[in-house]
Protein backbone atom coordinates (compact mmCIF):
# COMPACT_ATOMS: atom_id res chain seq x y z
CA UNK A 1 0.00 0.00 0.00
CA UNK A 2 2.39 2.75 0.62
CA UNK A 3 4.93 1.29 -2.60
CA UNK A 4 1.72 2.17 -4.39
CA UNK A 5 0.93 6.24 -2.33
CA UNK A 6 4.59 6.71 -3.52
CA UNK A 7 3.79 5.82 -7.33
CA UNK A 8 0.90 8.11 -6.96
CA UNK A 9 3.08 10.48 -5.20
CA UNK A 10 5.29 10.48 -8.34
CA UNK A 11 2.56 10.26 -10.90
CA UNK A 12 1.00 13.52 -9.46
CA UNK A 13 4.38 15.67 -9.83
CA UNK A 14 5.32 13.99 -13.32
CA UNK A 15 1.68 14.93 -14.41
CA UNK A 16 1.22 17.63 -13.16
CA UNK A 17 3.12 20.18 -14.74
CA UNK A 18 4.70 18.22 -17.37
CA UNK A 19 2.69 19.17 -19.94
CA UNK A 20 2.21 23.37 -18.99
CA UNK A 21 4.48 25.79 -21.24
CA UNK A 22 7.20 26.77 -19.43
CA UNK A 23 9.72 29.56 -20.37
CA UNK A 24 13.05 31.24 -19.11
CA UNK A 25 13.51 34.48 -16.89
CA UNK A 26 15.84 36.06 -14.93
CA UNK A 27 15.72 36.40 -11.37
CA UNK A 28 15.34 40.04 -11.63
CA UNK A 29 12.87 40.18 -14.76
CA UNK A 30 9.16 40.23 -14.61
CA UNK A 31 7.03 38.58 -17.41
CA UNK A 32 3.36 39.85 -17.82
CA UNK A 33 0.51 38.30 -19.38
CA UNK A 34 -3.16 39.82 -21.01
CA UNK A 35 -5.77 38.21 -20.48
CA UNK A 36 -9.21 39.99 -22.59
CA UNK A 37 -12.05 38.30 -21.47
CA UNK A 38 -15.82 39.34 -20.18
CA UNK A 39 -16.54 40.38 -16.54
CA UNK A 40 -17.91 37.41 -14.07
CA UNK A 41 -15.23 34.71 -15.55
CA UNK A 42 -13.27 32.80 -13.56
CA UNK A 43 -8.90 32.75 -14.34
CA UNK A 44 -7.23 30.02 -13.07
CA UNK A 45 -2.96 30.61 -12.87
CA UNK A 46 -0.38 27.26 -11.97
CA UNK A 47 2.41 28.07 -12.01
CA UNK A 48 5.74 26.39 -10.73
CA UNK A 49 9.36 27.66 -10.41
CA UNK A 50 12.41 26.25 -10.54
CA UNK A 51 16.21 27.45 -9.40
CA UNK A 52 19.16 26.94 -11.79
CA UNK A 53 21.30 24.59 -10.48
CA UNK A 54 25.19 25.21 -11.61
CA UNK A 55 26.32 22.12 -10.48
CA UNK A 56 23.73 19.87 -12.55
CA UNK A 57 23.13 22.08 -14.94
CA UNK A 58 19.12 21.89 -15.44
CA UNK A 59 16.56 23.06 -13.52
CA UNK A 60 15.72 22.06 -9.87
CA UNK A 61 12.71 23.17 -7.15
CA UNK A 62 14.03 25.63 -5.46
CA UNK A 63 15.51 25.22 -1.72
CA UNK A 64 16.73 28.23 -0.40
CA UNK A 65 12.74 29.90 -0.29
CA UNK A 66 12.52 31.69 -3.83
CA UNK A 67 9.34 32.84 -4.22
CA UNK A 68 6.52 34.48 -6.80
CA UNK A 69 5.23 37.94 -6.61
CA UNK A 70 2.11 37.69 -8.97
CA UNK A 71 0.19 40.58 -9.55
CA UNK A 72 -3.29 41.18 -12.00
CA UNK A 73 -4.36 44.31 -12.75
CA UNK A 74 -7.88 45.05 -14.28
CA UNK A 75 -8.51 47.11 -17.40
CA UNK A 76 -8.70 50.02 -14.96
CA UNK A 77 -5.17 49.47 -13.91
CA UNK A 78 -6.49 48.79 -10.49
CA UNK A 79 -5.01 46.30 -9.01
CA UNK A 80 -7.02 43.08 -8.04
CA UNK A 81 -4.48 40.92 -6.15
CA UNK A 82 -0.57 41.44 -5.41
CA UNK A 83 0.93 39.36 -3.10
CA UNK A 84 4.00 36.83 -2.71
CA UNK A 85 3.68 32.83 -2.78
CA UNK A 86 5.65 30.42 -2.41
CA UNK A 87 7.36 28.58 -5.42
CA UNK A 88 4.81 26.52 -6.55
CA UNK A 89 1.06 28.42 -6.90
CA UNK A 90 -2.31 28.09 -7.54
CA UNK A 91 -4.09 31.52 -8.16
CA UNK A 92 -7.59 31.94 -9.45
CA UNK A 93 -9.57 35.49 -9.52
CA UNK A 94 -12.95 36.59 -10.98
CA UNK A 95 -13.17 38.94 -13.23
CA UNK A 96 -15.55 42.05 -12.83
CA UNK A 97 -14.77 44.53 -15.17
CA UNK A 98 -14.34 43.41 -18.63
CA UNK A 99 -11.58 43.65 -20.56
CA UNK A 100 -7.53 43.07 -20.54
CA UNK A 101 -6.12 41.75 -17.39
CA UNK A 102 -2.64 41.70 -16.97
CA UNK A 103 -1.11 39.07 -14.95
CA UNK A 104 2.57 39.58 -13.95
CA UNK A 105 4.84 37.48 -12.53
CA UNK A 106 8.43 37.68 -11.02
CA UNK A 107 10.28 36.76 -8.39
CA UNK A 108 11.05 38.44 -4.42
CA UNK A 109 15.03 38.31 -5.26
CA UNK A 110 16.24 41.51 -3.72
CA UNK A 111 19.06 41.48 -6.04
CA UNK A 112 19.70 44.45 -8.33
CA UNK A 113 21.96 42.94 -11.24
CA UNK A 114 22.66 39.23 -12.13
CA UNK A 115 20.89 36.70 -10.48
CA UNK A 116 20.33 33.25 -11.61
CA UNK A 117 17.95 31.93 -14.55
CA UNK A 118 14.32 30.52 -13.55
CA UNK A 119 12.34 28.57 -15.34
CA UNK A 120 8.76 28.99 -15.06
CA UNK A 121 6.11 26.81 -15.59
CA UNK A 122 2.82 28.61 -16.14
CA UNK A 123 -0.78 27.57 -16.91
CA UNK A 124 -3.40 29.89 -17.52
CA UNK A 125 -6.97 28.71 -17.91
CA UNK A 126 -10.42 31.16 -18.37
CA UNK A 127 -13.77 30.61 -18.49
CA UNK A 128 -15.48 26.98 -18.30
CA UNK A 129 -12.16 24.96 -18.70
CA UNK A 130 -11.38 26.08 -14.96
CA UNK A 131 -14.37 23.99 -13.95
CA UNK A 132 -13.24 20.53 -12.37
CA UNK A 133 -15.58 17.98 -13.76
CA UNK A 134 -14.43 15.09 -12.01
CA UNK A 135 -15.14 17.11 -9.11
CA UNK A 136 -18.20 18.56 -10.09
CA UNK A 137 -19.80 14.96 -10.89
CA UNK A 138 -18.96 13.74 -7.63
CA UNK A 139 -20.16 16.30 -6.09
CA UNK A 140 -23.43 16.85 -7.75
CA UNK A 141 -23.96 13.00 -8.26
CA UNK A 142 -24.46 13.17 -12.02
CA UNK A 143 -24.37 10.56 -14.81
CA UNK A 144 -22.25 10.60 -17.44
CA UNK A 145 -24.97 12.16 -20.23
CA UNK A 146 -26.08 14.94 -17.36
CA UNK A 147 -22.20 15.67 -16.60
CA UNK A 148 -21.65 15.93 -20.46
CA UNK A 149 -25.31 18.43 -20.71
CA UNK A 150 -23.75 20.80 -17.66
CA UNK A 151 -20.56 20.94 -20.01
CA UNK A 152 -22.85 22.02 -22.53
CA UNK A 153 -24.64 24.56 -20.76
CA UNK A 154 -20.94 25.99 -18.99
CA UNK A 155 -20.08 26.49 -22.97
CA UNK A 156 -23.00 27.92 -23.98
CA UNK A 157 -22.99 30.00 -21.02
CA UNK A 158 -19.26 31.73 -21.80
CA UNK A 159 -19.82 32.04 -25.24
CA UNK A 160 -22.76 34.09 -24.32
CA UNK A 161 -20.70 35.82 -22.32
CA UNK A 162 -18.08 36.57 -24.77
CA UNK A 163 -20.79 37.77 -27.65
CA UNK A 164 -21.99 40.23 -24.84
CA UNK A 165 -18.56 40.88 -24.48
CA UNK A 166 -17.93 41.65 -28.07
CA UNK A 167 -21.04 43.85 -28.38
CA UNK A 168 -19.64 45.83 -25.66
CA UNK A 169 -16.29 46.10 -27.75
CA UNK A 170 -17.80 47.15 -30.42
CA UNK A 171 -19.61 50.04 -29.06
CA UNK A 172 -16.12 51.26 -27.68
CA UNK A 173 -14.76 51.10 -31.27
CA UNK A 174 -17.66 52.64 -32.80
CA UNK A 175 -17.02 55.54 -30.43
CA UNK A 176 -13.28 55.75 -30.96
CA UNK A 177 -14.48 56.19 -34.79
CA UNK A 178 -16.94 58.82 -34.25
CA UNK A 179 -14.35 60.86 -31.89
CA UNK A 180 -12.01 60.81 -34.76
CA UNK A 181 -14.70 61.53 -37.62
CA UNK A 182 -16.44 64.40 -34.91
CA UNK A 183 -12.60 65.48 -34.86
CA UNK A 184 -11.42 65.86 -38.38
CA UNK A 185 -14.47 67.23 -39.06
CA UNK A 186 -13.72 70.41 -36.81
CA UNK A 187 -10.03 70.67 -37.49
CA UNK A 188 -10.85 71.45 -41.09
CA UNK A 189 -12.93 73.89 -40.38
CA UNK A 190 -10.99 75.53 -37.64
CA UNK A 191 -7.76 75.20 -39.85
CA UNK A 192 -10.19 77.07 -42.76
CA UNK A 193 -10.67 79.98 -40.19
CA UNK A 194 -7.68 80.08 -38.77
CA UNK A 195 -5.97 80.11 -42.53
CA UNK A 196 -8.70 83.05 -43.30
CA UNK A 197 -7.91 85.36 -40.10
CA UNK A 198 -4.22 84.51 -40.65
CA UNK A 199 -4.54 85.77 -44.21
CA UNK A 200 -6.49 89.05 -43.25
CA UNK A 201 -4.15 89.60 -40.46
CA UNK A 202 -1.05 89.53 -43.27
CA UNK A 203 -3.03 91.74 -45.44
CA UNK A 204 -3.98 94.53 -43.14
CA UNK A 205 -0.68 94.49 -41.10
CA UNK A 206 1.66 95.13 -43.88
CA UNK A 207 -0.55 97.38 -45.72
CA UNK A 208 -0.58 99.76 -42.46
CA UNK A 209 2.95 98.79 -41.84
CA UNK A 210 3.68 100.03 -46.00
CA UNK A 211 1.53 103.02 -45.39
CA UNK A 212 3.39 104.28 -42.61
CA UNK A 213 6.65 103.38 -43.94
CA UNK A 214 5.60 106.06 -47.04
CA UNK A 215 6.21 102.39 -49.45
CA UNK A 216 2.71 103.03 -51.33
CA UNK B 1 -7.90 -4.55 -2.38
CA UNK B 2 -10.81 -1.50 -2.82
CA UNK B 3 -8.54 1.25 -1.68
CA UNK B 4 -5.63 -0.25 -4.13
CA UNK B 5 -7.90 -0.05 -6.95
CA UNK B 6 -9.45 3.66 -6.13
CA UNK B 7 -5.74 4.76 -5.97
CA UNK B 8 -5.01 3.11 -9.46
CA UNK B 9 -8.51 5.17 -10.99
CA UNK B 10 -7.16 8.06 -9.44
CA UNK B 11 -3.72 7.34 -10.85
CA UNK B 12 -5.19 6.86 -14.57
CA UNK B 13 -8.09 9.90 -13.82
CA UNK B 14 -5.08 12.20 -13.22
CA UNK B 15 -2.78 10.93 -16.39
CA UNK B 16 -6.34 11.30 -18.47
CA UNK B 17 -6.87 14.89 -16.64
CA UNK B 18 -3.18 15.86 -17.84
CA UNK B 19 -3.30 14.35 -21.04
CA UNK B 20 -3.96 17.19 -23.08
CA UNK B 21 -3.38 20.58 -22.89
CA UNK B 22 -4.48 23.80 -24.42
CA UNK B 23 -2.76 27.14 -23.69
CA UNK B 24 -3.75 30.50 -24.47
CA UNK B 25 -1.48 33.18 -23.66
CA UNK B 26 -1.18 36.83 -24.72
CA UNK B 27 2.03 38.87 -24.00
CA UNK B 28 4.31 41.39 -25.14
CA UNK B 29 7.20 41.56 -26.83
CA UNK B 30 9.28 43.90 -26.50
CA UNK B 31 11.60 45.97 -29.25
CA UNK B 32 14.55 43.63 -30.34
CA UNK B 33 13.63 40.79 -27.79
CA UNK B 34 13.34 37.09 -28.37
CA UNK B 35 10.78 34.99 -26.09
CA UNK B 36 11.00 31.46 -26.26
CA UNK B 37 8.47 28.82 -24.78
CA UNK B 38 9.13 25.70 -23.88
CA UNK B 39 6.84 22.94 -23.93
CA UNK B 40 7.60 18.82 -22.60
CA UNK B 41 5.74 16.56 -25.49
CA UNK B 42 5.40 12.88 -25.76
CA UNK B 43 5.85 11.72 -29.49
CA UNK B 44 3.51 10.78 -32.17
CA UNK B 45 1.08 13.98 -30.38
CA UNK B 46 -0.74 16.05 -32.64
CA UNK B 47 -0.10 19.66 -31.96
CA UNK B 48 -0.97 22.66 -33.37
CA UNK B 49 0.70 26.02 -32.83
CA UNK B 50 -1.75 29.33 -33.50
CA UNK B 51 -0.24 32.89 -33.47
CA UNK B 52 -1.29 36.03 -34.17
CA UNK B 53 -0.30 39.60 -33.94
CA UNK B 54 -2.55 41.64 -32.24
CA UNK B 55 -0.55 45.13 -32.20
CA UNK B 56 2.57 47.01 -33.20
CA UNK B 57 4.83 47.85 -35.70
CA UNK B 58 3.55 46.64 -39.21
CA UNK B 59 2.28 43.18 -37.27
CA UNK B 60 4.65 40.86 -38.26
CA UNK B 61 6.81 38.72 -35.98
CA UNK B 62 9.42 35.86 -37.10
CA UNK B 63 8.66 32.54 -35.11
CA UNK B 64 10.16 29.73 -35.10
CA UNK B 65 9.14 25.72 -33.76
CA UNK B 66 12.05 23.80 -32.84
CA UNK B 67 12.24 20.10 -32.43
CA UNK B 68 14.19 19.02 -29.17
CA UNK B 69 17.43 18.08 -31.29
CA UNK B 70 17.40 21.93 -32.28
CA UNK B 71 15.65 20.95 -35.59
CA UNK B 72 13.50 23.72 -37.07
CA UNK B 73 10.19 22.50 -37.85
CA UNK B 74 8.93 25.54 -38.72
CA UNK B 75 9.34 29.05 -39.90
CA UNK B 76 7.61 32.17 -40.24
CA UNK B 77 9.26 35.79 -41.35
CA UNK B 78 7.62 38.64 -40.66
CA UNK B 79 4.32 36.58 -40.77
CA UNK B 80 1.24 38.59 -39.00
CA UNK B 81 -1.08 34.92 -38.56
CA UNK B 82 -1.07 31.38 -39.08
CA UNK B 83 -1.62 27.84 -37.71
CA UNK B 84 0.42 25.28 -38.02
CA UNK B 85 -0.82 21.38 -37.20
CA UNK B 86 2.76 18.94 -36.43
CA UNK B 87 3.01 15.62 -35.14
CA UNK B 88 5.60 14.99 -32.73
CA UNK B 89 8.37 12.55 -33.96
CA UNK B 90 10.29 12.33 -30.28
CA UNK B 91 9.69 12.89 -26.85
CA UNK B 92 11.41 16.28 -25.71
CA UNK B 93 11.34 19.46 -25.11
CA UNK B 94 10.34 22.10 -28.24
CA UNK B 95 10.31 25.36 -28.19
CA UNK B 96 8.18 27.98 -29.80
CA UNK B 97 10.42 31.41 -30.30
CA UNK B 98 8.84 34.57 -31.20
CA UNK B 99 11.38 37.06 -32.43
CA UNK B 100 11.21 41.28 -32.94
CA UNK B 101 14.72 41.39 -33.42
CA UNK B 102 14.60 43.44 -36.95
CA UNK B 103 12.58 45.46 -35.03
CA UNK B 104 13.82 48.79 -33.80
CA UNK B 105 11.04 50.83 -31.81
CA UNK B 106 7.48 48.98 -31.79
CA UNK B 107 6.95 46.15 -29.72
CA UNK B 108 4.17 43.97 -30.30
CA UNK B 109 1.64 42.62 -28.96
CA UNK B 110 1.46 38.73 -29.70
CA UNK B 111 -1.56 36.00 -28.88
CA UNK B 112 -0.41 32.28 -29.25
CA UNK B 113 -2.45 28.88 -28.69
CA UNK B 114 -0.65 25.76 -28.49
CA UNK B 115 -3.04 22.32 -28.51
CA UNK B 116 -1.15 19.50 -27.64
CA UNK B 117 -2.77 16.31 -28.29
CA UNK B 118 -6.70 15.65 -28.43
CA UNK B 119 -9.25 16.97 -25.84
CA UNK B 120 -9.29 15.12 -22.54
CA UNK B 121 -12.67 13.17 -22.30
CA UNK B 122 -14.78 13.95 -19.66
CA UNK B 123 -14.45 11.86 -16.63
CA UNK B 124 -15.75 8.56 -16.75
CA UNK B 125 -16.17 8.61 -20.42
CA UNK B 126 -13.58 6.59 -21.99
CA UNK B 127 -13.71 6.21 -25.65
CA UNK B 128 -14.03 2.39 -25.40
CA UNK B 129 -17.74 2.63 -24.27
CA UNK B 130 -20.58 2.50 -26.72
CA UNK B 131 -22.51 5.61 -26.92
CA UNK B 132 -26.24 6.04 -26.83
CA UNK B 133 -27.23 8.61 -29.76
CA UNK B 134 -28.06 10.85 -27.40
CA UNK B 135 -24.64 11.09 -25.98
CA UNK B 136 -22.88 11.32 -29.36
CA UNK B 137 -25.41 14.36 -30.50
CA UNK B 138 -24.30 15.62 -27.03
CA UNK B 139 -20.53 15.01 -27.97
CA UNK B 140 -20.86 16.66 -31.67
CA UNK B 141 -22.66 19.68 -29.77
CA UNK B 142 -19.71 20.16 -27.43
CA UNK B 143 -17.47 20.06 -30.74
CA UNK B 144 -19.54 22.53 -32.25
CA UNK B 145 -19.16 25.05 -29.36
CA UNK B 146 -15.74 24.56 -29.34
CA UNK B 147 -15.16 25.80 -32.79
CA UNK B 148 -17.96 28.51 -31.71
CA UNK B 149 -15.37 29.50 -28.85
CA UNK B 150 -12.61 29.22 -31.56
CA UNK B 151 -14.04 31.44 -33.93
CA UNK B 152 -14.84 33.96 -31.36
CA UNK B 153 -11.32 34.29 -30.38
CA UNK B 154 -10.41 35.28 -33.69
CA UNK B 155 -12.93 37.45 -33.74
CA UNK B 156 -12.43 38.91 -31.01
CA UNK B 157 -8.48 39.01 -31.77
CA UNK B 158 -9.64 40.90 -35.27
CA UNK B 159 -11.32 43.41 -33.86
CA UNK B 160 -8.99 44.21 -31.01
CA UNK B 161 -6.66 44.80 -33.94
CA UNK B 162 -9.02 47.11 -35.67
CA UNK B 163 -9.87 48.74 -32.19
CA UNK B 164 -6.12 49.35 -31.54
CA UNK B 165 -5.83 50.60 -34.30
CA UNK B 166 -8.63 53.24 -34.06
CA UNK B 167 -7.59 54.26 -31.55
CA UNK B 168 -4.37 55.12 -32.87
CA UNK B 169 -5.45 56.89 -35.23
CA UNK B 170 -7.63 59.25 -33.24
CA UNK B 171 -5.08 60.11 -30.91
CA UNK B 172 -2.34 61.26 -34.16
CA UNK B 173 -5.28 62.97 -35.76
CA UNK B 174 -5.60 65.03 -32.31
CA UNK B 175 -1.95 65.46 -32.05
CA UNK B 176 -1.30 66.48 -35.51
CA UNK B 177 -4.22 69.02 -36.09
CA UNK B 178 -2.87 70.83 -32.67
CA UNK B 179 0.73 70.87 -34.18
CA UNK B 180 -0.37 71.85 -37.48
CA UNK B 181 -2.27 74.97 -35.67
CA UNK B 182 0.41 75.51 -34.03
CA UNK B 183 2.88 75.61 -37.43
CA UNK B 184 0.62 77.73 -38.84
CA UNK B 185 0.22 80.13 -36.57
CA UNK B 186 3.62 80.49 -36.19
CA UNK B 187 4.49 80.65 -40.29
CA UNK B 188 2.16 83.12 -40.41
CA UNK B 189 3.54 85.75 -38.02
CA UNK B 190 6.71 84.74 -38.66
CA UNK B 191 6.56 85.67 -42.30
CA UNK B 192 5.49 89.29 -41.54
CA UNK B 193 8.18 89.56 -39.43
CA UNK B 194 10.50 88.49 -42.18
CA UNK B 195 8.98 90.69 -44.76
CA UNK B 196 8.95 94.09 -42.07
CA UNK B 197 12.52 93.32 -41.33
CA UNK B 198 13.79 93.12 -45.34
CA UNK B 199 11.92 96.51 -45.56
CA UNK B 200 13.26 98.54 -42.48
CA UNK B 201 16.98 97.03 -43.16
CA UNK B 202 16.93 98.71 -46.84
CA UNK B 203 15.94 101.77 -45.57
CA UNK B 204 18.76 103.47 -43.73
CA UNK B 205 21.25 102.15 -46.48
CA UNK B 206 19.02 104.21 -49.07
CA UNK B 207 19.12 106.73 -47.12
CA UNK B 208 22.95 107.06 -47.02
CA UNK B 209 23.73 106.82 -50.57
CA UNK B 210 21.30 109.23 -51.38
CA UNK B 211 22.91 111.99 -48.97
Amino acid sequence: MCKLFGTILVYFFIFDFSHALYFHIGETERKCFIEEIPDETTVLVNYKVEVFDPRTGGFMQSTQGIGMHVEVRDPDMKTILSRVYSAEGRISFTSHVPGEHVICLYSNSTKWIGGTQLRVHLNIQVGEHTIDYANVAQKEKLSNLQLRIRQLLDQVDSITKEQEYQRYREERFRGTSESTNQRVFWWSITQLAVLVCMGAWQMKHLKSFFEAKKLV
Amino acid sequence: MDTTRAAFLWVIALAVLESATSVELTFELQDNAKDCFFEYIQKNTSCTLEFQVVTGGSYDVDVQLLAPNKDVIYRQVKSQFDSHTFTTDTTGDYAICFSNEFSTFSHKLVYMDLQVGEEAPLPGMGHSTVMTQMETSADSVHKALLSVADFQTHHRLRESQGRKRAEDLNERVFWWSLIETACILVVGIGQVCVLKNFFSEKRPQTYHRLG
